[in-house]
């Protein structure tokens, strides 16, 4: 027995050996090559909420708050915040040392801007959440109070980078947002500094000798490399011109293959505050897929067990529903829809289906996305849907979705912890509006969810919110407003040489201010 | 019916023809014959060849059947390779007939026209031409098509422009006969065996271009053709050789014994060449 503890112990501690090993004193110095995958469209990071968009921007832009690996706020941009006893009246107070890139300092006038006209602006997910807040106001320089109209759970999950990143009011104020020069060339408050954008090649940021905490960041410079091919990045990691393969940037059958290399740590970790839940958009506007009959038929078919072996390597969970199961308000009660074509037929001759094809838009991220389109393209011609395949590329893709022109396409979207947060967005018929990708794109309408979000979003205290969730999930699971597929894990494969690199909720994603190399 | 046996005498073209008769075979029935979708996912995923019998070439990163992928892919490439060359011909016979005969400016307009076409690099220029049109098996065909014909035009006018002033073409032309009965039923006729000779290479050609594009990513996403699982293959080319090695050979051997009846036919053709072999 005693043996047996010690070999698990050794076992847990395995897998930390490389981060902890010689972890004394972090070295500054050196370049860190990462690969970003795709190219973002943009690294305008409060227009912009890509991944590879985060993943680059996160350094150069910065929120309030920062979140660690449980899910609990720490202090970046504002040194500490207090709430009232009610709930309601939120007070933030800045960190008098900040400048931006530009040398300007930034104070609580850019986080009235940021949040109260930018970001409300472009920002759908967010424009959501500060529904609740009543007013934005700046009695000081280095103090900002929210006022909310009632008190909103997910609040305080509100402040990480790529939800509510501050944007410099001297710059914007005023201006167009979308087509302002400064979007090619952004300006953040964050550890590194935006240098230089190689179109297809690579992005360079270097070290901002200026930043707010002492001593940071570590590295003089990064390189965010664009390699388009996935057996090419396996490569560059291999001849060690990569130091980061982030989660999603190979394909997952090179993942053991990479990960026994020599000198290769593997985490995922940096994937709590997102975990990211893939599904197929339904168009429920178009007829067949405006039958609710259609759409179940569709989780029928699909084989979601064998997509998550063959093409994730095993890697993920099956999604029951809308809320990812590691999220606390996840309803461990669910129907499964477990695979059965023999009911995927009974439902669609139910309905009297007459055999109209419909359009497959797989998403452009990638061989393992465009193989999920295949099999599952396969799945449906098994119980009789007839697919015709559109090939896109990012752009276009982004924009068809923005524009509801196509029937099924795939996405995979964040949860933010929180499902007010991460989960309503997608499916409440306020958000259903042309111009983004990222919201109610399935047109999916039903007053009572919209009601049972509204109200679990501000219920108290939490066991009242999991019983109004515990409903809408039912609902929703019955009319499969979007086919989901899976929660998707991600690990991130590196080079041992690198610390540190991996220390919030949000992963690659947040500022590698605090990583270092070994010299 | 003489080609044929001048053909037949020569063993490597007629070895090439019998691949190519099999090939054509194997296109139009296999599919019939041969009933697994060839996007069927039937068995697990990476299974070598050799190990299931009822899956010889293994399967893909998906447990499709690589055979059924050969089969279905045998069509595709075939059918885009004779009809891109058929189109081709279609270009550039007409242009290059009326270059030769006509000559002066006529002439001249018309091979700086084919210049263009031939200046740029005909690989690219396809690309260009099917990323434009969405990937699509008419949009491969037509590009294949489009930069395959200046070669076809070029050869037609150098033969025009030889036999224009031969004493049965001025008869002809003194006899009252129009111009286009002169070009077609005259001269055309004449021009043919460089042109067959050089429509089985350009079927060769094709086939690549076509293999070359799915490869790319560039392929009908519908089809299911041998480029299109080489380029599916490529990344897990050190964990499973035979996927991309199948139908690697598949196109090889096609393109070979094309190339082996073009050859042939040549020789059959052209009396000088066929001359020297029987001497």
């Amino acid at each position: 027995m005693k043996k047996l503890l010690l070999q698990a112990a050794l076992a847990a501690a395995l897998p930390l050996s490389c981060i902890n090993v010689q972890a004394a004193e972090p070295t500054d110095g050196g370049t860190l090559n990462v690969v970003v995958q795709p190219e973002p469209p943009s690294l305008m990071i409060g227009i912009y909420s890509n991944a590879p968009t985060q993943q680059v921007a996160g350094n150069i832009y910065e929120g309030l708050l920062r979140y660690d690996k449980n899910l609990e706020p720490q202090p970046l941009l504002a040194k500490s915040w207090e709430s009232s006893e009610d709930g309601t009246t939120w007070t933030f107070h800045l960190k008098e040392n900040v400048t931006w890139h530009d040398g300007k300092p930034f104070t609580s006038a850019d986080v009235v801007f940021s949040v109260d006209k930018f970001l409300r602006e472009t920002n759908s997910r967010l424009r959501q959440s500060l529904e609740y807040v009543d007013s934005i106001t700046a009695p000081d320089d280095y103090t900002v109070v929210f006022q909310l109209k009632e008190p909103f759970g997910p609040f305080i999950g509100l402040f990480e980078t790529g939800t509510m990143p501050m944007v410099p009011k001297h710059i914007y104020e005023g201006t167009d947002y979308k087509t302002n020069p400064a979007n090619h060339h952004p300006i953040g408050t964050g550890p590194f500094k935006f240098d230089e954008w190689q179109k297809g090649s690579y992005i360079h940021a270097v070290r901002n000798d200026n930043y707010h905490q002492e001593g940071l960041p570590h590295l003089d410079e990064i390189y965010w490399h664009v390699i388009p091919d996935a057996a090419s990045r396996s490569v560059a990691y291999e001849t060690g011109k990569i130091d980061v393969l982030p989660g999603g940037s190979v394909e997952n059958f090179d993942i053991p293959r990479l990960t026994g290399l020599e000198n290769s740590c593997v985490t995922s970790e940096g994937w709590e505050y997102f975990s990211p839940h893939a599904w197929l958009w339904i168009n429920n506007r178009n007829y067949p897929m405006s039958d609710k009959r259609f759409r179940q038929a569709i989780m029928y078919a699909m084989d979601r067990e064998f997509a998550k072996n063959a093409l994730w390597n095993g890697y993920g969970k099956i999604a029951k529903g809308p809320i990812s199961s590691k999220t606390k308000f996840f309803d461990e009660d669910l129907p499964d829809y477990e695979y059965n074509p023999e009911k995927a037929k009974e439902l669609l001759k139910e309905m009297g289906y007459d055999g109209t094809p419909v359009r497959l838009m797989p998403m452009p991220y990638g061989e393992t996305w465009q193989r999920w389109a295949e099999a599952i393209r396969q799945n449906l011609s098994e119980v009789g849907i007839e697919t015709d395949m559109v090939a896109t590329d990012v752009a276009g893709w982004n924009q068809k979705l923005s524009d509801w022109d196509y029937d099924l396409s795939f996405s995979y979207l964040y949860q933010y912890g929180d499902p007010a947060l991460g989960v309503s967005r997608s499916y409440i018929s306020d958000n259903i509006a042309k111009g983004s990708p990222w919201n109610n794109v399935e047109g999916y309408a039903n007053e009572k969810v919209d009601q049972l979000f509204d109200e679990a979003a501000t219920a108290f205290p939490d066991s009242k919110r999991a019983e109004l969730y515990k409903q809408v999930q039912q609902q929703l699971v019955e009319d499969v407003p979007v086919g989901w597929l899976l929660e998707l894990e991600f690990p991130t494969i590196y080079n041992c040489k690198v610390h540190n690199l991996i220390d919030s909720a949000i992963g690659v994603n947040d500022a590698f201010g605090t990583a270092w190399i070994e010299q | 019916m003489s080609i044929l046996r001048k053909l037949s005498t020569n063993k490597v073209a007629l070895f090439g023809l019998i691949v190519l008769v099999f090939l054509v075979l194997v296109a139009i029935f296999g599919p019939y014959l041969y009933e697994t979708s060839p996007w069927k996912m039937v068995n697990r995923p990476f299974l070598p060849p050799m190990e299931n019998t009822d899956l010889m070439l293994g399967t893909d990163t998906m447990g499709r059947d690589v055979l059924a992928g050969l089969v279905y892919g045998a069509r595709i490439s075939l059918l885009v390779g004779l009809i891109s060359t058929m189109i081709a011909l279609l270009i550039g016979v007409p242009l290059g007939a009326t270059a030769g005969y006509f000559g002066g400016w006529i002439d001249e307009a018309l091979m700086r026209f084919t210049e263009i076409f031939q200046t740029v690099p005909s690989f690219a220029l396809a690309i260009v031409i099917v990323a434009i049109f969405e990937p699509s098996v008419y949009s491969i065909t037509i590009a294949i098509a489009l930069v395959s014909w200046p070669p076809v035009a070029r050869l037609v006018r150098g033969e025009f422009l030889a036999l224009r002033n031969q004493e049965y073409v001025l008869a002809a032309r003194l006899n009252g006969q129009t111009n286009r009965n002169i070009i077609l039923r005259e001269i055309l006729p004449n021009t043919l065996s460089p042109i067959i000779v050089m429509a089985s290479l350009m079927v060769a050609t094709a086939i690549l271009l076509e293999s070359a594009l799915s490869f790319l990513g560039l392929g009908d996403p519908e089809i299911m053709s041998w480029g299109y699982m080489i380029g599916a293959a490529r990344t897990v080319i050190r964990q499973a050789w035979w996927l991309s090695f199948f139908p690697g050979v598949a196109i090889a051997i096609t393109v070979l014994a094309l190339n082996l009846v073009g050859e042939g036919l040549n020789e059959a053709l052209n009396p000088k060449l066929s001359g020297k072999r029987e001497s």
